[in-house]
């Protein structure tokens, strides 16, 4: 589970950047493909006087620009040319450390890679009947190849193995690290005593195995996290003054006077000094209407003004926001959570005790049985290489490599590690309402039952308004009447003349209207009676038919949402979710989820507002839409890119077979070691025989993981 | 066989230029961007400051 971001950063607008300061400027330009785009990007930017210089990285699709210029005009000046291109905040992109351990792991594959080959062919020598003197100079070039690269190569085993045991535990490094101490000096006593066998290949070809390993698993997460980390740095924490000044989100204090515009989200708590509007509250309680908002009420950070500009006075900032205290509720709910054994970890304690038994008791044996100490420790150390971990310490990463490029290119970012195994395990899936199983937009129904005058009136008020239900207006078809004296009243609707009539459309209690069931909005013309216009959320692409096969597939579906008991049963009913529950604040979704697991239940939970973050850190396994909130996002386990929700049923596939893959590795390797372990432990285990073992179990379990990607 | 002291030195010595070539590229960051190398090589126009 990542740590949780801090929410109030997510809160501000989307809007333009802070002015950058000289030096580096990230750009993400999304559908860049070719080296005609590449030349576009390039040229169109260096024509510019301010850029010095830029360049464009076509694998991450981001253009980096040294520059003095701003990142938001830099984009203008792409999209004038008709490219994509939107700033990225480049503190939110750490991809330097994650890229700093893959270079340093790639460096020491190489290097085992170089000694292994090196060594491998000196020992083929040795197999095919070197002896006496030739024998013992191969020996010895093995030794001054082997130990040192083992020694490098092996670091990262020696590291991990030491932190475990000093924290008093044991873990698959534990055995890797013992193995290749014990192999390099026992063939250096060997080779110095000109024995006839020396496991310096074993030592450094196992390091290559388990270094891949550590790779693929780096690689595969280290994806997943850009991509996440993209997702963030594509949202700059601003505010702007009343002043009309933009100014990092960092430096607004208590008491300050703030501007926020229709459209943008309230960056702090407050309480308004001026302006009416409409606030969009689904991201934190899950109400899909919105609600009126005029002078002395109060605003959470977090919230969408729909209407009209309203000046803010901020009274709680940063730690001190509603966001924050959210946040804290997160926290305490991730440490409720029953913490997960991943697989690996669950083998290595079975294994890493029994692999140091089986190599003691052999030792034991050996040395009861001839009284030869060598002779001994030379069998023991056989054991340990033959069971050393090389197939199990491939069998997790390569599996969770393979899924996770597939869920990647299907539309899913897998950010924590254990999350494929995880969700393999889920029976039970609860679903927000708001944002997730519905897109956020409404849709009108019963247009055509509404008279065609009501209508095209309708849709000329419409016209002035960019509240959520005026778009859904004006998506609908018919003609547009000519409205005049067309006049937007922020926080209550909007009014005009049509043919001298006064018209008006917006909310109950303005118009005067009896108010019915449900999202509506209410329309009268001239002095008759108002007429409502309903509305229902747009159903999310997807919904339905994941709905639909995960019902199939025998799992139990449940939405919990913090919109009104009318809305949720409708949509309830309309998905055939037998299951609902509306009104909740998420303190009680995040203990239905406490519920739900104390039953036994393993949960997938799927939300995307704030008032989910506390449930999706609690559930099992966690997914958030992409256009989730950035502390929904960090508080999942995986993210969803993709508009539909149908990638979920994919994702829940590919774990469960997954799992399976990662079973039968397990599987695979404990055969190897079965049939291998008693040769060692009769001491008829030569050199290649040990390499042949290694190798052999560690390619069968990459190729049986590979079968994931078709 | 006392060629042998030839041509292992030799051996290793052509190794590792493979090797010390490798992690030259490595370091020198040849490995940010396989993607768009393979398109602009595709360019007519000769990339005066290549990364």
């Amino acid at each position: 589970m990542t740590a949780m971001a801090c929410p109030g950063c997510a809160a501000a607008p989307t809007g333009p950047a802070p002015q950058a300061v000289a030096g580096d400027v990230l750009l993400s330009l999304p559908h860049i493909h070719c080296v005609s785009c590449i030349r576009g990007v390039e040229t169109a930017l260096a024509a510019r006087p301010d850029v010095r210089d830029v360049r464009v990285n076509l694998t991450l699709k981001r253009a980096m620009v040294r520059t003095e210029a701003s990142a938001d005009s830099l984009a203008e000046t792409l999209v004038g040319a008709g490219i994509e291109a939107y700033p990225l905040d480049v503190a939110a992109l750490s991809a330097e450390g994650a890229d700093k351990a893959g270079r340093e792991l790639l460096m020491r594959l190489a290097v085992a890679g170089f000694a292994m080959m090196n060594v491998m062919l000196l020992s083929v020598a040795v197999w095919s009947g070197a002896a006496e003197a030739t024998r013992d100079l191969f020996h010895w070039i093995s030794a001054a190849i082997a130990i040192p690269a083992s020694l490098f190569c092996g670091a990262p085993f020696f590291a991990s193995a030491w932190g475990a045991l000093r924290a008093g535990r044991m873990n698959m490094d534990v055995p890797i690290a013992l193995a290749i101490v014990l192999a390099l000096g026992t063939s250096l006593y060997e080779t110095w005593h000109s024995g006839h066998h020396a496991y310096f290949d074993a030592a450094i070809t196992l390091c290559f195995f388990l270094l891949i390993g550590r790779y693929l698993d780096l690689r595969a997460r280290s994806a997943a996290r850009s991509a996440a980390q993209e997702l963030t740095a594509l949202e700059v924490p601003v505010a702007t003054r009343v002043t009309g000044e933009t100014v990092p989100l960092a430096q607004i204090a208590v008491g300050d006077a703030l501007l926020v515009r229709p459209g943008a989200r309230m960056p702090v708590d407050g309480t308004i000094r001026r302006g009416a509007s409409e606030l969009d509250r689904s991201l934190l309680t899950g109400e899909a209407e919105p609600q009126a908002a005029t002078s002395g009420d109060a605003v959470h950070a977090g919230e969408v003004n729909l209407t009209g500009p309203l000046e803010v006075t901020a009274t709680a900032v940063g730690r001190d926001s509603s966001l924050h205290r959210l946040a804290d509720l997160v926290a305490l709910a991730e440490a409720g959570r029953a913490r997960h054994t991943p697989l690996a970890d669950k083998a290595a304690a079975l294994y890493a005790p029994g692999v140091h038994i089986l190599s003691a008791l052999s030792f034991m044996g050996w040395i009861l049985w001839t009284g030869d100490l060598r002779l001994a420790l030379n069998i023991a150390a056989a054991v340990l290489i033959i069971t050393c971990p090389c197939a199990l310490g491939l069998a997790v990463p390569a599996v969770t490599a393979a899924a996770s490029g597939r869920l990647y290119r299907a539309g899913l970012l897998v950010k924590s590690a254990t999350a494929l195994e995880r969700l393999a395990e889920v029976d039970t899936v609860v679903f927000d309402k708001t944002g997730t199983l519905t897109a956020g937009t409404p849709r009108v129904t019963g247009w055509q039952k509404l008279h065609k005058d009501a209508a095209s009136v309708a849709k000329g008020l419409g016209a002035a308004s960019d509240h959520p239900l005026a778009q859904a207006i004006r998506a609908e078809e018919g003609p547009v009447a000519q409205i005049t004296a067309l006049r937007e009243v922020p926080g209550s609707g909007v009014e005009g003349l049509w043919q001298g009539t006064p018209v008006r459309m917006g909310r109950a209690s303005w118009i005067g209207a009896e108010p019915v069931e449900g999202l509506a909005t209410y329309l009268q013309v001239g002095t008759a009676t108002p007429q409502p216009i309903r509305f229902t959320d747009n159903l999310r692409a997807g919904a339905a038919e994941l709905v639909q096969t995960l019902q199939a597939r025998g799992l139990r579906v449940l939405m919990l949402s913090g919109d009104t008991t009318p809305a949720v049963n409708a949509l309830a009913i309309e998905l055939g979710i037998a299951e609902a529950e509306a009104n909740l604040r998420p303190e009680e979704k995040a203990s239905r989820m406490a519920a739900l697991a104390g039953q036994g239940a393993k949960v997938l939970m799927v939300g995307d507002g704030l008032n989910d973050t506390a449930a999706l850190a609690a559930a099992h396994v966690s997914i958030a839409p992409a256009s989730a909130l950035e502390a929904a996002r960090a508080a999942s386990d995986m993210v969803l890119t993709h508009a539909s929700l149908m990638p979920v049923a994919g994702a829940l596939e590919i774990a469960g077979k997954a799992t399976r893959r990662i079973s039968e590795n397990f599987t695979i390797a404990t055969v190897y070691n079965v049939v291998a372990v008693p040769l060692a432990a009769l001491g008829l285990c030569t050199p290649l025989v040990a390499a042949l073992a290694m190798s052999g179990s560690s390619l069968t379990v990459v190729l049986n993981a590979l079968r994931i990607t078709r | 066989m006392n060629v042998l002291t030839w041509l292992i030195p030799i051996s290793l010595l052509l190794g590792g230029l493979g090797l010390a070539g490798f992690l030259y590229t490595l370091r020198s960051r040849q490995y940010e961007d396989p993607k768009g190398d393979a398109q602009r090589i595709l360019d007519d126009r000769y990339d005066d400051r290549p990364r």
